[in-house]
Order: structure tokens, then C-alpha cells, then sequence
């Protein structure tokens, strides 16, 4: 047992550093999640990764994975996280990605993949409904066989980034007859197919990163279909499993920590750096504490993965952690920036049609927002409680 | 990066889960407590036999040539049996003294004791007013010829009524909290002028109030430099640290899957228990607490032979973490065992206390938070 890199590991993370130095677009910089960014915004990593053939790395290597142990895969995003580069967007790669390369056809893996390793085609999710959050089983979109067609209508929620989609995964109801969870199957959407409208949610930051999703009459070729019919429940946990073990966010957090730090010598108290009132610097040592934890157990939980175990239920322990993480984070440095979270500069951009700098430091332009922002995560990719739910079953045996 | 254990680690843990499952069930541990002794010799006597006792010792030192990760797998399973015999004062301190600063006739004249079970030794550092600064010492030993003269009072000395040997801190030197003019000797808890007013403590450990009146001591006593032990203190401290939280970590996988289990039988409403929502997430809690506990023992564990400021800052996230952990786990055992959980009858109790005077222990979350502070 030991935390020590080999030299091999050592020079690895000297070719991603020189890699990221070289490559990460200049004016992406350090520049953190803003979702009114443009789409090449978002995709210029990503694209460049694709290239490099790095854009999947947890991926078979038949599917286009670079083979990388979890030790490699942990060096990358922490060498990602120190330029706080954009990664690419789940939807595709963590999420759609693994169950087409798991439970699709032959025509679905080379048709899809490629544009999922590239960045060029853009993925958003179809799962949550107005009437089915936590109880997501409990979803009434319907696709009904006619034909070589299956015919999708209802409305789904929460689409993430769904205004730049190209494509979309849907869980829709195929048997209504079935038990709740038996009925439902996984269908690939093409987002331009007619009867598709996505229309924006505007959020406490003042962004719009979320839409309902409406499908009236949309018609899908059946060979849109991923796996059995009716057995999509069983893909859709698949998915979820894999979207909570990337969740934790634990290098991120480790540079939002030190860019706290950084605020809080800024700012003053008592004609003192913040960081030296004890009362503050002790919350962010205990966030320290509970992140370095954190990291450790996501680290088992990859040695666990090398070893041959799927991302199993303990992966619900990295989303529940993580999330309250990084919302003790972005409380802290909401705190940390004192009377200046209050200005609203026209919400997550300071651009908001003049030239004028926005009033107060810049650190403290996205504190409130991003703090509005992160309560997303604590409730997204099945709420913290339905995780507890979930340990209870599968490892408590409740 | 790795996080197995090697075969001969996984050995041991199998080895020693046999012994305390079968040998060290909760009604011989009862037992043992309440007898005159207080603790059973002859257990210590297989650990001896067993190679427990030698494996963090060097095969160069007399023993098996274990380590710090060695003593974590140890520590978690006495944890797992609420385990009361010293290893942690006679092996991890008064081993880690040994073996990070002891002369060549030290090591020879103790630790082929402590391998063979023959000598047993108690730490004594802690002093009524010192709380838990090493430093904040009223105890002195006054240079005498070539040798010392000892005299103070140390608390709670864990182990002390069982032990041959005592480690004891003193001040050689300096003002009182000074970093320097703080030394360590090492001496038979027979020696003349020592005298102990001797106890049980409510996790079933027996501990001293020891005193020192005039006690001469010789100068192959001093272990490591005159007047600069505190860093050694500060290191062998870290490592005992280490060892406690897995100690702690056994003892919550115990509470936390016996609490469970009790979910499961105990019934209301005609239902059991464990059916409830509002218990479920509240044993998950538990268990999330348990797991990042298990992290932490480990960060604590590997960093031992890193750099001063970076051994100091994981053995500090340990015990402030393993320490919560520690208090939510214990009271959270307790509340769902409900009446039975607070009775003497019950194991669960047993594990809370134990769990509770973990805390206490080499500085409390509050003084470990504070040193996490400090080095940031």
C-alpha cells in the first residue's frame, strides 16, 4: 500500500501537463462553467481531445479508451483541473456513450460513437418529467410501434444544454401494461426530427442551462432502439452508475479550495487577511479535511474498478459527498467575498451589452451565482436521498 | 498508487480475526475487565506467539520488519473485538521511541522483550494541566551527576497497572510550553520513587496516576537528544494516531453493521425498523461516516514517512475526521438500539465508549483542527 507515483506515472503526468500547456485554448483559461458560453466554446477541449484521441479515457480501448489506470485517469483530471480546463460535457461521453458501447447494436456503436469521441455531435438527457423526478420510473412519455417508426409524445424536464443538442437519449414508456419499471425503454432521438421543441428554463443564476423538452408526435426509426425493448430501466441505472462514479469532482474542488484560500488573503477582517480569522480559516480546513477523505475514497473505489468491479453502489458515497462539497465551497467563497455577493450584474456574464467593468473584485463577480447554481447538484443525478436510498438496498440490505 | 495489502498483511488480518473471534467473544471480555488483572496475559502471550507483537519492528531491530501499515491492520481488528491488551503504548509508542531514537543497548534491552510479550509498557505523557500540548510539561528531570532526577505527576496513563516499563516525558530545560528543553526516558516501572494510584476507565482499560518523587535516573535512560525530544514525541504521537483511528475504524464497521442487524430484528408497528426512511439514511450517514474514517486512517497511514509538515497535516485531517466519524457513529448506534442501547448489557454500548474516549485521546478534533490551521 502507498500514495507514491512511480516513475513511470511521474513522466505521464509530465507529457499531460506539457500536453494541456501546449493545447488548452488561451481564452478558455482557467474561465470555470458559465453556461451562456457559446457551443465552440464548449466543445473546443473536447474537440482537441478527440484528436488526440484522450476525449474517452474511461472507454474501452476498442471503443477508442486509452487503457489508462485509475492512477492515470486520477493524474489527468487533476492535471485538468489545475488550468481549470472545460471538460467535455457528460452526456455524451460518460452517460449515452458507455450504454452504446455496452447494449447497442453493431449500426448504433459506428454510427454514434465516433461522433461522441470528436465532440461533434452534441448529446443532452430525457429522463426526468414534470410528474417524475425522484420516482423517474414513474415517467408517462410514450413511444408507440407503428410501423418501422416509433411514435414519442410527452414532456421531459431539466434537459441540460438541450438548446445545443444534436441528439438525445429518451426514456420512454413502450409497454403501459407493465410494472412500472418493466415498460420502459432506452431511444436515441435525433434532436431536428420534427415534433421536438425545446424551450429554455431560466435559473436562480440567471442562466439557461436547463429546458423542458416537449415531443409531440416525433417519429423515430425503431432501429433507434438501444437493446431490448422494455428492458430500459435496466440501461438507464447502468447510466447512472457511471455518471455518479465521475460525480465527486475531487480535483476541481482541490483548485476551488485554493483559489479560496486565495480570495480569503484578499479580502480583509479585522485590518486582517480573512484566511487568518480562525473561526474562517477553520471551516476551510474541515472542507480540506473532508476532501482530502473524499479523495481517498474515490481512489479505493477505482482501485476497485481496476480490480474488476464495476462502479457499484459505493459510487452513490462519491455523488453524495462530493456534491455537498462543492456546495460548502461555493458557500465559503460566497462568505468569503463578503458585501460584494450581493451586486447582480445581469446574471452569470458580465457582458451584458456594456463595456463597464462590473463593481466590486473580480473574484467576486460569479460567488453568489455559482453558489445559486451548485444547489443543482445535491438534487441532479438522483437526488442525494434517492442515493441513500439506493445504500440502503444494495449495501445495507435493507 | 496502491491500496492492496500484501499476502502476509492479509495473513495477519485473517490470523487475528480468528483470535478474536474465537477467543475474544464480548462475554470473556467482560470477564477479563472485572477480574483482579483486569486485562488477560495469556492472550498477550499468543500475540506474542503469533508474531503480532514483533511485526512494525525491523528484522535488523528483532522483528518481523512490518511497518506503519502492518500496525493499521493490527489496530483494525483489536478495533473489530474491542480489544483492551496495550499493544498501542508497548508496541507503537514505546516501539516508535525504540526505534526512532533509542541507542543500540536500547533497542537490544527492550525490543526483544516487546517482540517476545516479556515487557509491557505504558506512555506516559499526558499531565493534569497539559491537555494535550507535548510541550506543557510540569514534570522535570534535573541533571544529577551524569544522570537525572525525575519528579511530577502523569495522568491517565493507559496500560500502566499491566506494564513492566514506563516511557515518560519530561523538561530538562527551558520555560514551561517551550518547544525545546523537552526530553524522553525510558525506565522500569519499578524503579524506586515511582508510585501509581491505579484505576479502571470506562472503555475497560485500566489506567494510572503515576508519580515520580525523586527518581534517579542514569544517563542510558535519555532516549534520543537531551532537550530536543519533542519532535520525536511529535513523531512517535502521529504514528500511535495513526494506529488509534484504525483501532477506530474496526470499532465503527462493528457499531455501524450491528446496528443494522438490530434494525432488521427489533420490530414497531408491527414492522421492522429498518424499514423506516428516516433510520435508513441515518445508518447510511453512518456508513458514508465510516467509509471517509477508513480514508483517512489510510491518508494518516501512508504519510507517516513523508515530510514533517505533510505527515502533521494528514495525521491531523485523520483524527479530526476519524474523530466525528467516531462521535456520529457511537451516538447514532446508540439512538437506533434505542433503551437497549444504553444499557450495560448490550455490546453496542460497549463500542460507544470506546469510540468516546477515542477523542481524548493524542488531541482531541478541536486541537487537531486547530494544528490543521496552523499549517495551512
Amino acid at each position: 500500500m502507498n500514495l507514491e507515483f512511480t516513475p513511470e506515472e511521474q513522466a505521464f503526468r509530465d507529457e499531460v501537463r506539457a500536453f494541456i500547456a501546449e493545447n488548452y485554448p488561451k481564452h478558455l483559461a482557467d474561465f470555470g462553467m458559465r453556461e451562456d458560453m457559446a457551443r465552440e466554446d464548449f466543445v473546443a477541449w473536447h474537440k482537441i481531445l478527440g484528436a488526440k484521441g484522450w476525449s474517452v479515457p474511461a472507454w474501452p480501448v476498442e471503443y477508442g479508451g486509452t487503457g489508462w489506470t485509475p492512477t492515470q485517469r486520477y493524474i489527468w483530471s487533476e492535471e485538468n483541473a489545475r488550468v481549470n480546463a472545460l471538460m467535455p460535457l457528460p452526456f455524451g461521453v460518460s452517460m449515452v456513450g458507455p450504454v452504446i458501447y455496452t447494449f447497442g447494436s453493431e449500426e448504433q456503436k459506428a454510427r454514434h460513437l465516433p461522433g461522441i469521441r470528436s465532440g461533434e455531435v452534441w448529446w443532452c438527457q430525457g429522463y426526468s418529467e414534470p410528474g417524475a423526478g425522484s420516482d423517474l420510473a414513474s415517467l408517462k412519455t410514450t413511444a408507440v410501434r407503428d410501423g418501422d417508426h416509433y411514435v414519442i409524445n410527452g414532456q421531459k424536464t431539466w434537459t441540460t444544454l438541450a438548446q445545443h443538442a444534436d441528439w438525445g437519449f429518451f426514456l420512454c414508456r413502450t409497454d403501459p401494461t407493465a410494472k412500472q419499471q418493466e415498460g420502459i425503454s432506452f431511444i436515441l432521438v435525433d434532436m431536428k426530427t420534427p415534433g421536438v421543441e425545446v424551450k429554455p428554463i431560466k435559473l436562480l443564476d440567471g442562466g439557461y442551462e436547463v429546458n423542458e423538452t416537449w415531443l409531440t408526435d416525433v417519429r423515430v426509426p425503431v432501429e433507434n432502439l438501444v437493446g431490448v425493448e422494455n428492458k430500459g430501466w435496466t440501461y438507464a441505472k447502468f447510466l447512472l452508475a457511471h455518471e455518479r462514479s465521475g460525480i465527486a469532482g475531487v480535483a476541481r474542488s482541490k483548485r476551488g479550495v485554493e483559489k479560496l484560500r486565495e480570495i480569503a488573503t484578499h479580502e480583509t477582517l479585522d485590518g486582517q487577511p480573512l484566511i487568518k480569522d480562525f473561526d474562517f480559516a477553520k471551516k476551510v480546513s474541515q472542507l480540506e479535511i473532508d476532501l482530502a477523505a473524499l479523495e481517498i475514497t474515490e481512489l479505493r473505489t477505482l482501485a476497485g474498478e481496476q480490480a474488476g468491479k464495476g462502479p457499484g453502489p459505493e459510487s452513490s458515497i462519491l455523488k453524495i459527498k462530493g456534491t455537498e462539497i462543492q456546495q460548502r465551497l461555493t458557500e465559503l467563497t460566497l462568505e468569503a467575498v463578503g458585501t460584494y455577493s450581493a451586486p447582480y450584474m445581469g446574471g452569470v456574464s458580465n457582458d451584458n451589452g456594456s463595456n463597464e467593468h462590473p463593481v466590486g473584485p473580480d473574484y467576486a463577480q460569479h460567488a453568489a451565482a455559482t453558489y445559486f447554481n451548485m444547489r443543482k447538484t445535491s438534487i441532479y443525478g438522483g437526488s442525494n436521498e434517492i442515493q441513500r436510498n439506493i445504500i440502503t438496498k444494495m449495501i445495507l440490505g435493507l | 498508487m496502491d491500496f492492496n495489502f500484501t499476502e502476509e498483511q492479509g495473513m495477519v488480518r485473517d490470523g487475528l480475526s480468528r483470535l478474536v473471534r474465537e477467543q475474544y467473544g464480548f462475554e470473556e471480555r467482560r470477564k477479563a475487565i472485572a477480574s483482579q488483572a483486569g486485562w488477560r496475559p495469556e492472550v498477550w502471550a499468543q500475540l506474542a506467539e503469533l508474531g503480532i507483537l514483533g511485526m512494525p519492528f525491523s528484522e535488523a531491530d528483532g522483528g518481523f520488519g512490518g511497518g506503519a501499515v502492518d500496525a493499521m491492520v493490527i489496530m483494525e481488528e483489536f478495533g473489530k473485538g474491542l480489544v483492551i491488551e496495550p499493544f498501542l503504548p508497548t508496541v507503537v509508542c514505546a516501539g516508535g521511541f525504540l526505534k526512532h531514537g533509542g541507542t543500540a543497548a536500547q533497542k537490544e534491552e527492550h525490543i526483544g522483550a516487546i517482540v517476545s510479550g516479556a515487557a509491557v509498557f505504558a506512555f506516559a505523557y499526558a499531565e493534569p494541566k497539559g491537555r494535550y500540548d507535548y510541550a506543557d510539561l510540569e514534570t522535570t528531570a534535573k541533571k544529577d551527576g551524569a544522570g537525572y532526577v525525575l519528579n511530577g505527576h502523569k495522568a491517565v496513563v493507559i496500560g500502566a497497572p499491566w506494564a513492566s516499563h514506563l516511557i515518560v516525558t519530561a523538561r530538562t530545560g527551558g520555560e514551561r510550553r517551550d518547544r525545546s528543553g523537552v526530553s524522553v526516558f525510558v525506565l522500569a516501572k519499578d524503579t524506586p520513587g515511582v508510585t501509581t494510584r491505579d484505576y479502571v476507565t470506562v472503555d475497560g482499560r485500566r489506567a494510572s496516576e503515576v508519580y515520580f518523587e525523586n527518581v534517579a535516573l542514569g544517563a542510558d535512560a535519555l532516549i534520543g537528544a537531551e532537550g530536543e525530544g519533542l519532535a520525536l514525541i511529535e513523531l512517535v504521537t502521529d504514528e500511535a494516531i495513526a494506529a488509534l483511528c484504525a483501532e477506530a475504524c474496526g470499532a465503527m464497521k462493528v457499531a455501524h453493521a450491528m446496528t443494522v442487524e438490530y434494525s432488521r430484528q427489533r420490530k414497531q408497528f408491527g414492522v421492522p425498523i429498518g424499514s423506516f426512511q428516516v433510520l435508513q439514511h441515518r445508518m447510511v450517514d453512518m456508513y458514508t461516516a465510516y467509509e471517509q474514517a477508513v480514508s483517512l486512517t489510510y491518508l494518516a497511514t501512508l504519510r507517516l514517512g513523508s515530510d514533517e509538515r505533510t505527515r502533521k497535516l494528514a495525521v491531523s485531517a485523520a483524527k479530526v475526521g476519524v474523530g466525528q466519524s467516531a462521535r456520529l457513529i457511537g451516538q447514532e448506534a446508540v439512538q437506533i438500539h434505542g433503551g437497549n442501547g444504553v444499557t450495560d448489557e448490550y455490546a453496542i454500548g460497549h463500542y460507544f465508549k470506546r469510540l468516546t474516549i477515542f477523542d481524548s485521546e493524542f488531541g482531541n478534533v478541536d486541537h487537531h483542527l486547530k494544528r490543521h490551521v496552523a499549517l495551512s
